[in-house]
């Protein structure tokens, strides 16, 4: 029986190794017809590899416009106002649905996207999406607890350690994801619009929230690097920046048991995009198992693609981050949120602000 | 005569007149330190860290050239970073519409400034109050008012010729125009105010005819205001973050843009580089427009 296991272990780990032997890989290669044509992208600043886009360029004989936003908002604003000529946007999850509701996004062509099942099925048919009809996964992350290691030499596990941590800790400023993790312990759907569920939600937060010195915006990690904060929630890439800035051991980021919020950042094509058929290239390129491994390697963000994680092209160190790319056991607890409509909007709203206020933040 | 007591008063008067003078004397003193202190010590920071070794602000790891070699690099034609070619690209792009926009906004905005000093016509007044509009309305209203301009004039161009137009270019160009005109109107026009309009009336006296006493004698004498004007409309149009923001097309990101884009994640020690390299340039071309300008007032 031991050897059973043993064996089965041995085969599991051989797999990478046995998958890399027996399919050779194959470059990605351009169909034909596209030679001279423009594609414009409008992504998230610093989102992606130094050669990704000159690779693309050179297989397809196109040519690339290439700009940067900084946030969903910034993005949408330029879109709504009647898309300035991008072929392809990178929205989050939330974002995506909205922009289908209104109209914004036109859908994928998946004849000309062959790589899709390279993807990750758990993170397909998201509930922002459904059948994947406007988008498919770029990168993901979650949140989850950045914390000092010279105060949690163990680590931290569970919400549980923050919740009772005797000393300072930084929530983050995101409604949807806070009240998500209250939900997970009261046993409700985390993008409920029952106005009872989001009142018991903020109910559960308030009574754990004695130790919270800042509800941050996006920069918990700034917080945490001043050594103003024990433990900050935050994105997973927030922390891991600050770790890489100071190059030492004094941050860590953990997804507690219980489950976080996963975030997913989407391709997707804007209405009135001047070159769908070429953007649609354009995702099943990025969906390519090399492609995306490059891509990891460069912005350090987990890859959706199964693809590249099994053909060992991504490096090991970043494969084994559970702070990057968590354990299967981890993504069966995340929570993904999506846009739960104006009314239930408005309760969140109503319910976070009163927490702030009795929180005295 | 003064009796013992006054005379001590009267000291005493008087030293503490000198210790206000004195604390004066070192309030004026320390006036010039602090605000050049306030001015100039956060645009060294900015300097320093464009030679920092580390790609963070939270601490200086040394000194190198490296980002203005990457700059230089890209500029002299050799294969450079993906993210180095982004950011010369919109540094390209800020210098284009800078310059395009400058060029015809001081052209426009001179003949409005001449046709207000010396025509005579209906609704001039008028004029002369829409004029301060782009100064005084907010920024993001005009930006808003003509991203909407452009998509509806655009709209409706489509409809009839077929073809879709896309914002570039031209509308960034276009809309760094109108609130340059203003700028330059209002400058030059304050230098015609001091012209002594007899100049003019000499030079058709002595047989000029109006182009001949133009290009002779006005334009040479609001010279001066013309070049401020002009360096004043480039400096604005670089600096433009909101309405280029609303007005920009795909790939004619500016650098302000550009930049404020990057805020989500690291700004790069090769942005301090550039922003350096765009303040000296800055400084030089002021330090210009205040010479020309101190010389025509030593001359007049």
């Amino acid at each position: 029986m031991k050897k059973t296991g043993l064996l089965l272990v041995v085969m599991l780990l051989a797999l990478p190794l046995v998958y890399a032997d027996s399919h050779e890989y194959a470059a990605w290669t351009c169909p034909e017809g596209f030679e001279g044509q423009t594609l414009s992208i409008f992504n998230w600043s610093t989102y992606i590899a130094e050669d990704t886009v000159p690779n693309f360029e050179d297989a397809c004989g196109v040519s690339v416009n290439y700009d940067i936003y900084e946030s969903n908002e910034a993005m949408l604003a330029r879109i709504r106002q009647g898309n300035p000529g991008y072929d392809l946007i990178v929205p989050s999850g939330g974002t995506v649905q909205r922009m289908a509701e209104e109209g914004l996004l036109i859908p994928l062509d998946k004849d000309m996207i062959p790589n899709i099942p390279n993807l990750i099925p758990d993170l397909l048919n998201a509930p922002y999406d459904p059948d994947n009809t406007y988008s498919l996964p770029y990168q993901w992350g979650t949140v989850g607890v950045g914390y000092r290691t010279e105060v949690f030499p163990d680590g931290i596990t569970s919400w549980d350690q923050v919740w009772a941590h005797d000393g300072s800790v930084a929530w983050l400023d995101d409604r949807q994801t806070m009240f998500g993790i209250a939900h997970l312990f009261l046993g409700t759907d985390p993008n409920t619009t029952d106005g009872d569920e989001i009142v018991a939600a903020r109910d559960y937060l308030l009574e754990r929230g004695g130790n919270v010195v800042a509800v941050a915006a996006d920069d918990g990690q700034v917080l945490l690097e001043r050594g103003e904060v024990d433990i900050a929630i935050e994105y997973n890439g927030d922390i891991l920046q600050i770790s890489w800035d100071c190059e030492c051991d004094d941050y860590a980021y953990a997804i507690p048991d219980e489950g976080s919020n996963v975030w997913i950042d989407n391709l997707a094509i804007p209405v009135d995009a001047p070159n769908p058929e070429l953007a649609n290239v354009f995702i099943d390129y990025i969906l390519d198992a090399k492609v995306g491994a490059d891509l990891t390697n460069y912005i350090w963000y987990a890859s959706p693609n199964q693809a590249s994680i099994e053909s060992g092209f991504i490096d090991e160190e970043i494969l084994n981050d559970p702070a990057i790319f968590p354990t299967p056991e981890q993504v069966a607890n995340l929570f993904a949120i999506i846009d739960v409509g104006a009314e239930a909007e408005e309760l969140i709203n109503n319910a976070w602000d009163e927490m702030l206020i009795f929180l005295g933040q | 005569m003064l009796t013992a007591d006054q005379q001590l008063i009267n000291e005493d008067a008087m030293s503490r007149n000198r210790m206000v003078r004195r604390l004066g004397v070192i309030g004026l003193w320390l006036n010039p330190v602090f605000s050049y202190f306030f001015l100039w010590a956060p645009i060294l920071v900015l300097v320093l860290f464009s030679f920092n070794q580390s790609r963070s602000v939270a601490s200086f790891t040394g000194f190198t050239l490296r980002w203005y070699g990457n700059i230089l690099n890209n500029v002299m034609g050799a294969e450079s970073a993906f993210s180095t070619e982004l950011m010369l690209n919109a540094f390209r792009n800020s210098l284009f519409v800078g310059t395009v926009a400058t060029a015809i906004s001081t052209v426009l905005g001179t003949m409005i400034a001449l046709s207000m000093a010396r025509g005579k016509y209906k609704g001039k007044r008028l004029l002369d109050a829409l004029l301060f509009f782009p100064v005084v309305i907010p920024e993001i209203t005009q930006a808003i008012s003509l991203a909407i301009f452009f998509k509806v004039v655009f709209d409706w161009l489509a409809l009839i010729s077929g073809e879709r137009i896309f914002p570039g270019f031209h509308t960034i160009i276009a809309a760094h125009v109108t609130f340059n005109i203003s700028f330059v109107a209002i400058v030059v026009r304050a230098r015609l105010a001091d012209m002594n309009p007899q100049l003019e009336e000499a030079a058709n006296d002595l047989g000029a005819n109006p182009w001949q006493t133009f290009w002779l004698v006005t334009f040479p004498l609001i010279l001066p205001g013309v070049i401020s004007g002009a360096l004043l409309a480039f400096t604005l149009s670089l600096d433009d973050f909101v309405i280029t923001f609303f007005t920009s097309g795909v790939g004619t990101t500016t650098l302000p843009v550009f930049v404020y884009g990057l805020l989500k994640l690291t700004v790069t020690p090769e942005v301090n580089a550039i922003s350096t390299i765009m303040m000296v340039l800055s400084t030089f071309f002021i330090g210009i427009s205040l010479t020309i300008q101190g010389r025509a007032v030593a001359r007049a």
